[in-house]
């Protein structure tokens, strides 16, 4: 058995023959010609035949991987009309009196050079279609086509790295993996890996040598091992947590539609935590009813400035239209501690959990503040927004807040800008908002308890520091005695109270939520179908106790 | 010489796609199009040049328009670059 490790990009295991996917070598050679018309001819009639095929492609790639993956071919057609792309190249033929083939690839390096050596690594990555475009136009140069993958069974694709063009003229039913060699996370075998929902590993050291096709091997997408002729034990193994993984992948898919409700009839909100607006897809894929954390923070942290009013509205527009109704509770500017954007300039810190973060931040510079406040205001016309406020503890933040909000409204009144209503809640994740949550429940439409830093400042233990780990009990009765009273103080308000932490997606924890009468759980979307499945098999009134008891 | 200046909103910077709708507009006009960021400038009717100044989210361009129907054609761009970046 041989074990290498690559950096994943899609989990999931796959089993199967491996396939050595080798690029047909195109040996460029330079020749002197006399007729350099004749080569400019060739050229342009390769070039004409490449777009054609590329139109080709992308319609037919429209319906198989959808638009957004299928724009790569039209972007590859822009390429080979582009002036600068035909000028190099009838250049090279004319000034150096050489053939078409060499002209091609020596244009293809200049410009493959200039994308690999920007700063960026998008536009390094077009050097890989930079050198796709021109090996299409080799290929027709040469006489031969551009060819897909021949294999009767599913197999594991092993390449160096894999263009685009490539991908997309495999036989998807044959694919059952891809390794590569080199890539990057953004490549288009990482994109296609994701849409086809198949693990998939980049930046794998293997010898791409052909005594590898065809053995038997297994790829575990969720820890980036790869394994070359696994071992008995290795393959059981592996067998086993595909089996399972499958299991559940059905069952899950049967729970979609169907409602979060336990089986003596309590309802409870299975909600998606995001980082980005660009998580959307995975909202909807597991179902969510609504998004119960919309970190706004990627806004702040993707800037190298301040996020305008407008970039804001955008967003959270766009978030709000396609969730089309159902709740977005988006939590105001959380920076600071370990999430850190340098046009901030904020002051070092001896001790930045307990620093200026969070609303502390929002609080100290309103106009940062208001801006964000005023762009949700706005959105909240197009969709169900509710606004929640982080890392509160006192009445004298949600009253000042509350005066801003004031201020915010009155600006957008005067200046006749519509503005809708959001529910406005705050984030429970201090001892100090527990210990009161019965005064802040009449301030407020709604609690979310963030168990991440309730824990560790009810622990007294960082977070970050991985040399805690056996002090660290995230199921400590302090905690969930502090989720309890929570909950206990919002209902007697008649105020919901959600949680959004790590807790949230914690299986053996939601039949305690249940009886504890949480009213939402929000979680990372792919935990989503399993959370309702629990919900579904629980009953409250006849194990609530008995799990309160064991817990608390 | 018509002349403005446009910060990019785009997450993603003048990337591939628009880049190439960019320089389509701009081919729809006579006039010359030259983008600038900061020393670097670009023909904005060539795909791989405008892509090779690398223009991020945030950076301010400056986009000179001459030639007979300047006038058209910077106001088309700037509507362009408004609506998709």
């Amino acid at each position: 058995m041989e074990l290498y490790r690559g950096k994943s990009v899609f989990g999931g295991i796959a089993i199967g023959r491996l396939h050595i996917y080798s690029k047909k070598d195109l040996q460029v050679k330079r020749e002197r010609v006399e007729d350099a018309e004749t080569e400019v001819a060739r050229f342009h009639a390769a070039r004409e035949k490449a777009i054609e095929q590329l139109a080709g492609l992308y319609e037919k790639s429209l319906t198989a991987v959808g638009e957004a993956n299928a724009a790569i071919f039209e972007i590859h057609q822009m390429m080979l009309q582009d002036d600068d792309y035909i000028e190099s190249t009838e250049n090279i033929i004319r000034t150096q009196q050489v053939n078409a083939e060499y002209a091609v690839a020596a244009t293809s390096d200049n410009f493959a050079n200039m994308f690999a050596a920007m700063d960026d690594d998008y536009m390094k990555g077009r050097a890989a279609d930079v050198r796709d475009i021109s090996e299409r136009v080799l290929l027709i140069l040469s006489g031969q086509e551009a060819g897909g993958i021949v294999t009767d069974e599913p197999v594991i694709i092993v390449a160096d790295d894999l263009a685009p063009s490539e991908t997309v003229q495999m036989d998807k039913s044959k694919v059952l993996s891809f390794v590569t060699v080199h890539g990057s996370t953004n490549s288009h075998t990482a994109i296609l890996a994701r849409t086809m929902g198949i693990p998939a590993l980049i930046g794998t050291p293997i010898p791409l040598d052909a005594s590898l096709d065809g053995r038997l091997a297994v790829v575990d997408g969720d820890t980036g091992q790869f394994y070359v002729e696994p071992d008995e034990q290795t393959l059981a193994k592996m067998q086993q947590k595909y089996d399972e993984m499958q299991t559940k992948k059905e069952l899950l898919q049967t729970l979609k539609g169907k409602e979060s409700v336990t089986l003596d009839g309590r309802k409870i909100m299975l909600y998606a935590n995001i980082g980005n607006y660009k998580d959307l897809s995975l909202v909807l894929e597991n179902d969510a009813e609504g998004i119960g954390l919309f970190r706004s923070e990627f806004l702040y942290l993707e800037s190298s400035t301040y996020p305008t009013e407008e970039e804001q509205l955008k967003i959270y527009r766009a978030v709000a239209e396609t969730m089309a109704g159902k709740r977005v509770i988006i939590r105001t500017l959380d920076i600071g501690a370990d999430k850190q954007a340098d046009y901030f300039e904020l002051p070092k810190e001896e001790n930045p959990a307990m620093g200026c973060r969070a609303i502390r931040i929002c609080l100290t510079r309103p106009e940062i503040f208001k801006t964000q406040l005023r762009a949700l205001f706005r959105a909240s016309a197009f969709g169900k927004i509710a606004i929640m406020y982080p890392m509160i503890t006192s009445l004298a933040e949600i009253a000042r807040i509350k005066q801003i909000v004031e201020e915010v409204k009155a600006e957008l009144t005067e200046a006749g800008v519509p503005f809708g209503t959001p529910e406005q809640g705050i984030m429970i994740e201090t001892p100090a908002a527990v210990m009161i949550s019965d005064k802040l429940a009449k301030e407020v439409d709604f609690f979310s308890i963030g168990t991440n830093d309730l824990t560790q400042y009810t622990l007294a233990i960082d977070r970050q520091n991985d040399q805690l780990d056996e002090f660290y009990d995230s199921h400590h009765q302090a905690v969930l005695r502090m989720i309890e009273m929570t909950v206990q103080n919002a209902h007697k308000e008649n105020i919901w109270c959600g949680i959004c932490g790590e807790l949230g997606a914690d299986a053996s924890l939601s039949k305690l939520f249940l009886a504890m009468g949480v009213d939402e759980l929000s979680m990372s979307p792919g935990s989503l179908l399993f959370i309702r499945k629990i919900v579904r098999e629980t009953n409250v009134g006849e194990e609530g106790e008995a799990v309160k008891a064991q817990f608390l | 010489m018509k002349e403005f200046t446009y910060v990019i909103t785009d997450t993603e910077g003048i990337h591939a796609r628009p880049a190439g709708e960019l320089v389509k507009k701009a081919k729809e006009f006579t006039s010359s199009v030259t983008v600038i960021k900061e020393e670097k400038k670009a023909d904005a009717k060539k795909l791989f040049g405008l892509m090779g100044l690398g223009v991020k989210q945030g950076m301010e361009i400056t986009v000179q328009v001459e030639g007979e129907d300047e006038e058209a054609a910077a106001a088309a761009l700037e509507a362009f670059l408004k609506e998709n970046l």
